[in-house]
């Protein structure tokens, strides 16, 4: 159920955003990549966030079902992280002709962070899993979080010195059609990201069960 | 108080590990030494003052970062966290030794970099030095505990700088703009900030990292 | 009253895929002394790990009725710094554990196990059998009402072990002990109650 209205919102997302979304004096078509860019975006971040509050749940409760949920839950937004990157690129390109503009405060942004969080799994993968694993794992997602708005205002500072070549993607102003365009786009991408975080949950669910049931075998046997 | 005194145990520790080995001190200033060679011939041209400055703090960002992976060696040896652990002591006090002990010999090597720098670079101004000060603070503190999480990897010393460098990168924007702007005020306040920040998160959950 | 200090139901521990304890039950009471015998990889060491708090178990429950600083443990590893001296290393675990009269009692321990001429070299020049000594007096330092011992015979020479046997014949009836051991025989005087892992 969940998967079929994320198929239907991302394909009505889509129709909008290519058919009804009005054309844009400026940019023209390519200002169109926006209305994913800006709502991949911050899907990425409610999932980073989503990751750290199951961290914290984690540490603080012991709830023992959060390390699992606040690990998928950085995964997808690596995921997104990925397209927001790429979108970002793409748009890039189209609007300057450049394929990386350092002057995009939050592109570098999510430069930032994607290199933190791919940290994120090198540092998972190189522990047993166990409480050590989820406990390292949560204290560093929770500096991932507090390092979002720190690292957002040192971009903006460090404007002034490293006196990037300014181009800005534009977005379009809002208003009518572009504003349902947008809404349906973001609640499409969140729902996306939510599907994608329930199918992984359950598959990773599913492999500690499997594993649970081998070691029960071995008992019995 | 106790508290205090714990962590004034834990530091003298540390101090009297490093005094004995000899080896991270003598080993940073040496590789500050050598980096700062390898700039003057990996930047053609004079380096403008504003490339320079960058220089300065690229350099003592890894030099800091070949002491951070030397701090918990001695603990990660035959398990001796395992002692400290143990002890009724807050947990939050072996990090905070530890950083102190860190900040000592980063201090150290910084009192050779930054006169070895203005002879073959530039000046180095008032701001320049407070934003040294500032920035090995945050340094310290935040690669000392990643340092911490590190040696309980199977990876190790090639988890430090991938964990360190992203929560650099505010570290380095405040550290350069104090040395290049006109008014270094706003970004020394950056830095006082994250100090203080990532300083409050580090204290407060370094309990969580070595104990299960 | 009985005091238990120790209880652990259906104590399990998995590392991993690799399971090392499972279904492990455990009473404690004041003044017990409690043997686990089994044989190498049974999880002895995870248990006592559980048991001291330096490992959490992934089933089952613990309840430990000693604080931290009343709790005494010896592993396989003595928890010294090898580049400090014996006298640094105690002095730093009696400050830490706010050991009353630090220093005569670091004194009277080193002593005791024969550790006092050598105090002021370094841990790396001693002799296995030394260390462990040297380890022995850590635990002691603090005068905990717990005491966790991981094979404590398995790195002593003969004049440890039988500096061993008196401490333990001395403190028997003041202190609650856990013990693991390969030579449960070694340890029948002191008392017999076992705790046999598979």
């Amino acid at each position: 159920m969940l998967a079929a209205s994320s198929l239907v919102l991302v394909t009505a997302a889509l129709a909008l955003v290519f058919f009804v979304a009005p054309n844009d004096a400026n940019q023209g078509f390519s200002q169109r990549i926006f209305y994913f860019h800006v709502s991949i975006a911050f899907t990425a971040y409610a999932c980073f966030a989503g990751g750290a509050w199951n961290a914290l749940r984690h540490l603080w409760k012991r709830n023992p079902r959060s390390d699992l949920r606040s690990y998928v839950c950085i995964h997808q937004g690596l995921i997104f992280g990925t397209l927001v990157l790429l979108t970002g690129s793409i748009w890039a390109k189209i609007s300057w002709g450049h394929w990386w503009l350092w002057s995009e405060d939050e592109l570098v942004l999510f430069l930032v962070l994607y290199l933190f969080y791919c940290a994120y799994f090198m540092l998972r993968y190189s522990v047993e899993p166990g409480p050590q694993r989820a406990n390292l794992s949560a204290v560093y997602a929770l500096f991932g979080v507090v390092l979002i708005p720190v690292s957002f205002a040192a971009i903006r500072l460090a404007k002034t010195f490293t006196h990037p070549e300014v181009f800005t993607l534009h977005g379009p102003n809002f208003g009518g059609w572009i504003l349902v365009t947008y809404c349906v786009a973001q609640v499409a991408m969140l729902v996306l990201a939510y599907t994608l975080y329930r199918v992984e949950l359950a598959g990773k669910r599913l492999d500690l069960r499997l594993r649970e049931l081998r070691e029960l075998k071995e008992v019995l046997a | 108080m106790n508290y205090v005194r714990d962590v004034g145990a834990l530091a003298r520790k540390d101090l009297l590990l490093e005094l004995r080995a000899r080896d991270t001190l003598p080993a940073m200033v040496l590789f500050v030494a050598a980096v700062f060679v390898v700039f003057h011939f990996a930047l053609p041209g004079s380096p403008s003052r504003l490339a320079a400055s960058g220089l300065l703090w690229v350099a003592i960002l890894f030099t800091a970062l070949l002491g951070l992976g030397r701090a918990f060696v001695p603990e990660r040896e035959q398990r001796v966290l395992d002692g400290l652990v143990l002890a009724p002591c807050d947990r939050s006090a072996i990090w905070l030794a530890k950083s102190l002990a860190t900040l000592a010999f980063l201090v150290a090597a910084e009192v050779v970099a930054l006169p070895l720098y203005a002879l073959f670079f530039h000046r180095v101004g008032g701001a320049t030095v407070l934003a040294v000060v500032l920035a090995d603070l945050g340094i310290c503190a935040v690669g000392t505990f990643l340092g911490a999480m590190a040696v309980a990897t199977r990876a190790r010393d090639l988890l430090l700088p991938l964990l360190f460098l992203p929560l650099a990168v505010p570290i380095v924007v405040g550290a350069v703009g104090a040395s290049v702007v006109h008014s270094p005020g706003r970004y020394l306040g950056f830095l006082g900030l994250y100090d203080l920040l990532f300083a409050v998160i580090c204290w407060a959950s370094f309990e969580y990292v070595v104990a299960e | 009253m009985l005091v238990r200090v120790l209880t652990a139901r259906r104590l399990g521990k998995r590392y991993g895929d690799r399971r090392v304890l499972r279904g492990v039950d455990l009473e404690l009471p004041r003044g017990g002394f409690l043997v686990v015998t089994g044989p190498n990889g049974s999880g002895k060491t995870t248990l006592l790990r559980i048991c001291a708090g330096l490992a959490v178990p992934s089933e089952g429950t613990i309840e430990r009725e000693p604080r931290r600083a009343e709790i005494g443990y010896l592993g396989h590893e003595p928890l010294v710094y090898r580049e400090l001296t014996a006298l640094e290393n105690l002095d730093l675990y009696g400050r830490l554990y706010r050991v009353a009269e630090r220093r005569e009692r670091i004194g009277m321990l080193l002593e005791r196990f024969g550790l006092w001429d050598v105090r002021h070299e370094r841990v790396a020049s001693y002799s296995r059998g030394m260390t462990q000594r040297l380890a022995l007096c850590r635990v002691l330092l603090h005068e905990p009402a717990l005491l966790v011992l991981d094979e404590p015979y398995t790195a002593l020479d003969d004049a440890g072990a039988e500096l061993l046997d008196g401490q333990l014949g001395e403190l028997r009836h003041e202190r609650t002990f856990l013990v693991s051991t390969h030579e449960p025989a070694r340890l029948e005087p002191l008392g017999s109650a076992r705790l046999a892992l598979a």
